[in-house]
């Protein structure tokens, strides 16, 4: 089948949903790859690349999605598009089925199969093809180098010799794949990163990237299905207000991320917020194509308030990385292209067995297959709130003494009947026999003491030692040589000289051995 | 050579036995340490020849060759085996101590005993048949070992049915056989049970799995030191039985570390099979990512503390060079690179010692897994190299794993762990190991050496 890369329409998209290496990666599995010339300049890759990768370059759109049978796209098909769909059309893109009604109609009369890149759902299997998470992690670092670009001091605390410079703090709302991107971002330039989250476990991956996690107290878990957050309670959002109001006057940077899935963004930040801020402050709202999560943000705009706060509201923070994201977001799209064809035979098929695709896929055989049922998988492990109960010192130090007290009773048990035995055969066996057993009793005694004190890494060499040492029963073969029984000798001998072969070879092997180990 | 001489030749013979045992604390005593045992064994060997008179034997002849050709031949063997073959070498070794105890035995009883009283007789016959029946299952057992190390019968483990119960069986008829021998039924009944005992022998270890060959081949290198204590109770020799006591002892503390380091009773390893699974055990979620070489490089590259586990794997694919190569680049970078060595990694206690060692990998960065345990989470980087039960976490967090409450390398706590493995397979004992799903494992599939010669060349 043939998979076409038509041109972004949306103004302003500079993103690519195949890029020269998906490309070849997709011919593997069976597809041919078509694009539309120039599809990929404005993320640098030119259409010389795609050619030298197996791509055939198509001269316009019409020419592209008529020739081909599946269409990868960045965004979901726009108007201007939807007189090119064939029908039977396989198209995969963003699509937003939840915003895009109309959409979704228009496609189910061309009878097109539709897989959603953004209805992939949030279980381990599907975070190859998780492209919000790439798109986010993307979204995130550059709100922190957008906001850098606004702000008018440096991220880090220097102390030079025209003066002190204090480190800028950045404030990060919302710790999801691209707060924890900006926090890393903002670490890493050497800036006073906090954040905040409603829901509490999200507290440990804040601080491993270096955050100092804002605790609200307050007994409420904010973590909705699938990971994400739900809305939360009146008393909630004033503890949380007040705690920001705190903050405002000295925060220099705000990153806002919060996003309730099919809800408009929470208004985390609103005016008086703004108003308590520094002037020269910057805010960042990552939320506003859903609305904005601080109130005076513009979508797609840098404004200024009054106070000279800047809040930038750009919503293709992705697109202004277009080469990274556009590879990243291709390799999403391989992959599931990768899952559509289990026989890597270049024919797709839509499983809706498979939690992933069926998630995934909003049109399928003329119908419109959205909302997805329940995956039968729960996303991410609900957190295990029995706790093992950790043992107090007291505990601990009781636990030993009786094992200690255990193992002084067994010991003595086991004394008294070695004493009871000992006497038993004492009682029986005749005195040369009881010296013997003296001298193999102390020797297994004696053993034990020094087998102990060998290192574990000898344990192979201890082994090829104790087996040629243990060939000393060639003395017991060597005394039966004198004898006029010639079976007795022939037995002897074969004794003797397999034991001998034990020897020597113990011996040697166990010198090559130790000669290997050598100090650093 | 009077007695007196002669016994104090093997005093001389036994301290010096038990100094090269004890010598093996450190490496660098180890390797004065086993002069020791050769001189000792000299001075005993020596001393029996001339303290008895032996060279009178009709068969000097044959007995000179015999002792030149078995040092040629252990000689040879010695220099030519490979490290990753030591593990058969050191049971067919086993198997010879244990042929020789059951020759001894059956001529100490073929031989007249007129010089003793009836008491002494019959415990004399009470310890020729102990030696013969421990020696009979040493060999059978070492040689069905030898035969599933060097892969010449397969290493699963053969269960027959109501194989316990034919155990004890042929267990009872050697007891009843050995009744019969003390009560003068004749010779017969002593070779009878020594054709039982073989059966038993090879019987036990054939229903031993592959991973458990740790403890089969220490649980054999003890009965091969019984089997010398009881030839010298037969023999009134004390050499031997001290010898033998050392022997014994050290492979029942070597089948006693091997069995705790993989949380299993001794019983339960020798009667074979794995111990019974209280319930399901735990569904595993996610897919194991592959990864390519490059990225493993790059990786590489980039990390400060790196931890390499070897397994059996490691053996297999005899990448011990490659990997030596690669912690001397790496270290020549000064990256920390350490090695974690589980008790029962590959097949033989030590066996991953011996083979790092072998490619000159310095002993002082191998450490045991308690020397090393607490240092993944600040580890940047583990390899893990052909090894899967022994990093296993549903040990520790599956309380219905067959292999719950082994101690295993807690490897998941470092950054990235990369995991070379031949294919998806499970491992010995069968198991899924949830390691290979989880968020920051990587799988690189193919050849332990393949894999590591390509990141070797992406490294310098």
């Amino acid at each position: 089948m043939i998979i076409g890369c038509p041109k972004e329409v949306f103004k302003g998209e500079n993103r690519v949903a195949l890029t020269p290496e998906s490309a070849k990666q997709l011919q593997k599995l069976g597809y041919i790859c078509l694009l539309e010339a120039g599809a990929g300049n404005n993320a640098n890759f030119s259409d010389k690349d795609y050619k030298n990768a197996g791509v055939k370059v198509v001269k316009n759109s019409s020419e592209l999605w008529k020739q081909s049978n599946i269409i990868l796209k960045v965004r979901g098909p726009e108007k201007s598009e939807l007189s090119k769909i064939k029908l039977n059309h396989h198209i995969i893109s963003f699509i937003w089925p939840n915003q895009n009604k109309a959409l979704l109609e228009a496609l189910k009369k061309k009878k097109v199969t539709a897989q959603a890149m953004d209805m992939i759902p949030r279980i381990s299997r599907a975070q190859k093809m998780d492209a919000l998470s790439s798109m986010a992690n993307i979204a995130g670092y550059r709100a922190i180098i957008e906001a850098g670009n606004q702000f008018g001091r440096f991220f880090t605390g220097q102390i030079t010799a025209a003066g002190k410079v204090p480190p800028a703090k950045v404030l990060v709302i919302g710790a999801g794949v691209a707060g924890l991107a900006a926090i890393g971002t903002a670490q890493s330039m050497g800036a006073i990163v906090r954040a905040f989250d409603v829901r509490p476990e999200v507290a440990e991956q804040i601080e491993s990237m270096g955050a100092e996690f804002l605790m609200l107290d307050f007994e409420s878990d904010g973590t909705g299905e699938g990971g994400y957050a739900k809305p939360a309670s009146k008393e909630f959002i004033k503890k949380e207000m007040e705690l920001f109001r705190k903050q405002a006057p000295e925060i220099d940077i705000v990153i806002t991320t919060a996003l309730i899935p099919g809800m408009p963004a929470p208004k985390l930040w609103p005016k008086e917020m703004v108003e308590l801020m520094k002037p020269g402050s910057v805010i960042v709202d990552l939320a506003a194509e859903q609305g904005g999560n601080c109130e005076v943000t513009v979508p797609n705009k840098i404004i200024e308030t009054k106070n000279k706060v800047k809040v930038i509201g750009f919503t293709d923070l992705p697109s202004r990385m277009a080469t990274q994201s556009s590879s990243l977001y291709s390799t999403n799209i391989r992959h599931m292209v990768d899952d559509l064809t289990p026989k890597k035979d270049g024919i797709p098929f839509t499983n809706m067995d498979d939690d992933v695709i069926r998630g995934a896929t909003v049109l399928h055989d003329g119908k419109i297959t959205f909302p997805p049922p329940k995956p039968k998988i729960v996303a991410i492990a609900k957190h295990d709130t029995k706790k093992i109960k950790e043992k107090s010192p007291e505990e601990i130090a009781q636990d030993e003494i009786n094992a200690e007290k255990k193992a002084g009773k067994l010991q003595f048990l086991l004394l008294t009947i070695g004493a009871l035995l000992t006497w038993f055969i004492g009682y029986y066996a005749p005195s040369d026999f009881m010296q013997h057993f003296i001298v193999f009793i102390l020797s297994c005694f004696v053993g034990y003491q020094v087998i102990w004190n060998v290192s574990h890494s000898l344990h192979t060499p201890l082994m090829a030692v104790t087996n040629a040492i243990s060939s000393i029963v060639i003395i017991g073969a060597l005394l039966q040589m004198r004898t006029e029984n010639d079976i007795v000798s022939i037995l002897a001998l074969i004794s003797i000289f397999i034991a001998t072969i034990n020897i020597v070879g113990g011996f040697m092997v166990t010198k090559r051995m130790l000669s290997m180990f050598q100090r650093s | 050579m009077t007695i007196g001489l002669l016994t104090a030749s093997y005093i001389t013979s036994s301290v010096l036995f038990i100094l090269a045992l004890g010598g093996l604390s450190n490496q660098e005593k180890a390797k004065r340490a086993v002069w020791y045992g050769i001189v000792g064994m000299a001075i005993a060997v020596f001393a029996t020849i001339y303290g008895n008179q032996v060279f009178f034997t009709e068969w000097l002849n044959w007995l000179i060759a015999a002792i030149l050709v078995g040092s040629i031949i252990g000689a040879i063997v010695a220099i030519k085996v490979q490290m990753t073959g030591m593990p058969q070498l050191v049971a067919a070794l086993h198997s010879f101590v244990g042929l020789a105890a059951v020759f001894i035995g059956i001529n100490s009883a073929m031989l007249p005993h007129s010089d003793m009283n009836s008491t002494q007789y019959m415990i004399h016959n009470v310890e020729v048949f102990i030696g013969v029946f421990i020696g009979a299952i040493t060999f059978t057992g070492s040689i069905v070992a030898f035969g599933k190390l060097s892969e010449l019968i397969t290493g699963k483990a053969l269960i027959l049915p109501g194989r316990h119960l034919l155990n004890l069986v042929m267990l009872f008829s050697c007891l009843a056989l050995g009744y019969m021998f003390l009560i003068d039924e004749g010779n017969w009944t002593l070779i009878v049970m020594t054709i039982i005992a073989f059966v038993i022998g090879a019987h036990l270890v054939l229903a031993i799995g592959g991973a458990d060959m740790p403890v089969v081949v220490s649980m054999l290198n003890s009965y091969s030191g019984w089997a010398a204590a009881a030839t010298g109770f037969m023999l009134g020799n004390d050499l031997l039985i001290v010898t033998g006591a050392l022997v014994g002892s050290s492979g029942a503390i070597l089948s006693y570390i091997m069995c705790k380091a993989m949380n299993r009773k001794f019983l339960s390893v020798i009667l074979g099979g794995w111990g019974d699974v209280t319930g399901p055990t735990m569904d595993i979620e996610g897919e194991m990512k592959p990864i390519d070489i490059d990225s493993v490089a790059a990786a590489l590259n980039d990390a400060n503390k790196i931890i390499i586990v070897p397994g059996y794997g490691m053996a297999v694919a005899q990448a011990q060079s490659t990997v030596s190569e690669l912690t001397s680049r790496l270290r020549a970078k000064n990256k920390e690179v350490r090695f974690g060595i589980h008790p029962v990694a590959g097949r033989l206690p030590g066996h991953m010692n011996v083979l790092l060692a072998e490619a000159k990998v310095p002993y002082d960065i191998v450490l045991e897994m308690d020397e090393i345990n607490d240092d993944f989470p600040d580890t940047d980087v583990v390899m893990i190299l052909g090894a899967n039960d022994i990093v296993n976490p549903a040990a520790q967090e599956d309380p219905n794993s067959p292999i719950a409450g082994m101690p295993v390398l807690e490897v998941w706590k470092a950054k990235q762990v990369f995991i070379s493995k031949r294919g998806q397979g499970k491992g010995y004992s069968g198991i899924e190991n949830p390691l290979f799903f989880r968020e920051n494992s990587r799988m690189v599939y193919g050849d332990a050496k393949k894999s590591l010669d390509t990141i070797l060349q992406s490294i310098n």
